[in-house]
């Protein structure tokens, strides 16, 4: 059954449909897998086998009954734990949120299920996705599938961790200023944050509310594009997704980039203090002409200010958001004899470290006598921001670039927030712009560890985006054929 | 920033923070808005600020009575509750 972890989820679909295989023998061999890499990796913070093998069953029962199981017929299928699956644990990788229990499904996951997929578990995530290695979990460590001493990004890390392992096909994450494209890039595995609100985040725990997005982590991009398909759209729970067509995106995807213009942002190869990096987005991006793509210069000059932006806006905003946790109406509580007692008390022992910064710096931007000098400046640059890449996008199609400075470090090598804030350098301005984009990898270090390419298209080009990444995607296969040492 | 600016914002935050906590987040924060002074380097002049990525917001639903959680699922993951009404300490005497 080993041939069964070696596919894509699209063709696992394809194999339950045509009853090749039934949905219960395919989530038992992910399964089985995912209990024999668990000890090393640490992806998920709670496997449901029980629940699992019983969805499973419901796929086959429609199987046999000649009913339409869906596009993701049999497909398991993990879960950010920051994501309410109805019945299951969101812990947030917080200590603050004590045994709750999510009381629904978020729209992502309740579409995930009409279209036949398997949820088996919930990931593990730095802390309210506040990190960018998943060091920052209150619950537990997650190890990167290539070499286990090092990170697997952050902060939907686990979600990458187990895609990259092979025990699950597909995983959601979540990504404010890179939280899937990072943890992608490290665990060599497609993360694709869909256009500000493409996807509902109804039942999604907000951290910023102006830049969350849920995506897929899969192994194939025609996956994510599978994915974006079932999810997307109109959903009256979240008022930030409009009535837009969702089109067929699987059916949409390129072989080839005739006719495509290529944005390159010049300075951020040239500057690249990793050469390994550089070298191997210059191939990719080499092997992108080849396909028929046209590279162009643009110039994103307010991008170097998008981390200073970011952090503000990204911190303001979750001060806020955060706020709901006090101890009243769920999580856990610190008992005290006065309320305003109760609340400080429940989020100070509730909350991590980070989570606490943020919270502070945020409360801090919003304040009295700083609001005009922070979060009122902050969101001025990010027009500016949003300006550049309106400008870059009316002469190229997509840009592309590394999606980080580096390869995935060890753990415990980046100690203070700055330098760990640093990481999302290039991820960020997409996500103050509301663009789509991906990290795909595209080669390896000397070392081993997955280099990915950073694509980033208009917001709502997301099938362009995708079948681009597909184009490159089949090129690169011979050149992009290795598995991860635990997987 | 000055230790006693992190006990006032801490104390904004609703955060019980202990000293160590508020020497670190003082040298923490130091730091991290030393960082983003660099923001006061951009000419902002006449620039409006961004608060929301794209131009669809705000899609309001039909506002009109739906089925939604039962009282006793809202408060079931209360810490505390009585009757299905969340239960805090006393707040007026």
């Amino acid at each position: 059954m080993d041939d069964l972890l070696n596919i894509d989820a699209t063709e696992a679909a394809r194999r339950v449909r045509d009853r090749d295989v039934t949905a219960e023998a395919l989530t038992s061999v992910v399964l089985e897998h995912a209990q024999a890499t668990e000890p090393e990796v640490g992806a998920y913070l709670s496997l449901d086998i029980d629940g699992a093998i019983e969805q499973a069953k419901h796929v086959d029962n429609l199987i046999g009954d000649a009913k339409d199981a869906g596009p993701l017929a049999g497909v398991p299928v993990a879960i950010k734990d920051n994501i309410h699956v109805a019945g299951h644990a969101t812990t947030c990788a917080s200590k603050i949120l004590g045994d709750f229990k999510a009381p629904y499904d978020a729209t992502v996951v309740k579409r995930l299920r009409e279209a036949g997929a398997i949820i088996v578990g919930k990931t593990n995530l730095d802390e309210f996705a506040m990190g960018s290695s998943c060091e920052n979990s209150a619950l537990q460590q997650t190890h990167n599938p290539w070499n286990t001493a090092h990170v697997p990004g952050g902060s939907s890390g686990g979600s990458a961790a187990c895609v990259a392992a092979r025990s699950a096909f597909i995983s959601l994450g979540s990504d404010t200023g890179g939280s899937i494209r990072l943890p992608g890039s490290f665990c060599g595995v497609v993360g694709y944050k869909p256009s500000y609100g493409r996807v509902s985040r109804y039942g999604a725990v907000a951290f910023a509310s102006s830049l969350d997005q849920i995506g897929p982590f899969s192994r194939s991009v025609r996956d994510s594009a599978l994915a974006l398909k079932v999810m997307a759209g109109r959903d009256e729970f979240d008022s930030t997704t409009p009535d837009r067509d969702v089109p067929d995106y699987p059916a949409q995807l390129a072989d080839n980039l005739k006719g495509k213009r290529v944005g390159v942002v010049r300075a951020y190869l040239n500057e690249m203090p990793n050469r390994e990096v550089s070298d191997t987005i210059t191939a990719a991006i080499d092997a992108m002409a080849e396909l028929g793509a046209e590279v162009v210069d643009v110039e994103l000059p307010h991008a170097e200010y998008g981390i200073a932006v970011y952090y503000v806006v990204a911190s303001a905003e979750a001060s806020s958001n955060l706020s709901r946790f006090d101890g009243v109406r769920y999580g856990a509580r610190e008992a005290s004899e006065s309320l305003l007692d109760l609340y400080q008390n429940t989020r100070g022992k509730g909350f991590g470290p980070e989570v606490k910064r943020r919270i502070m710096l945020g409360t801090y931007a919003l304040s009295a006598g700083h609001w005009e000098e922070f979060y009122g400046r902050a969101g001025k640059v990010r027009t500016l921001i949003k300006r550049d890449f309106d400008a870059a996008f009316a002469n190229c199609d997509l840009i592309v670039g590394p999606c980080a400075p580096f390869t995935a470090f060890k753990a415990g090598e980046k100690s203070d927030p700055l330098s760990m804030y640093l990481c999302d350098v290039f991820t960020i301005p997409a996500s103050l712009a509301g663009l789509c984009a991906l990290s795909m990898p595209v080669g390896y270090d000397a070392a081993g560890m997955p280099i990915g390419l950073h694509v980033q298209a208009p917001a709502y080009a997301d099938g362009e985006l995708l079948s681009a990444a597909n184009a490159l995607e089949l090129a690169l296969k011979a050149k992009v054929d290795r598995l991860p040492a635990i997987a | 920033m000055d230790e006693a600016t992190v006990r006032h914002v801490a104390k904004l935050a609703r955060l019980e923070i202990s000293d160590e906590e508020i020497v670190k987040f003082a040298g923490d924060m130091t730091a991290i808005t030393e960082y983003v002074a660099q923001l006061s380097k951009v000419n902002v002049d006449g620039v409006e600020a961004t608060v929301h990525p794209v131009a669809d917001r705000n899609l309001w639903r039909e506002d009109k009575v739906a089925p939604s959680l039962k009282r006793e699922q809202a408060t079931e993951n209360a810490p505390d509750s009585e009757q299905n009404f969340f239960k805090v300490p006393k707040v007026v005497d």
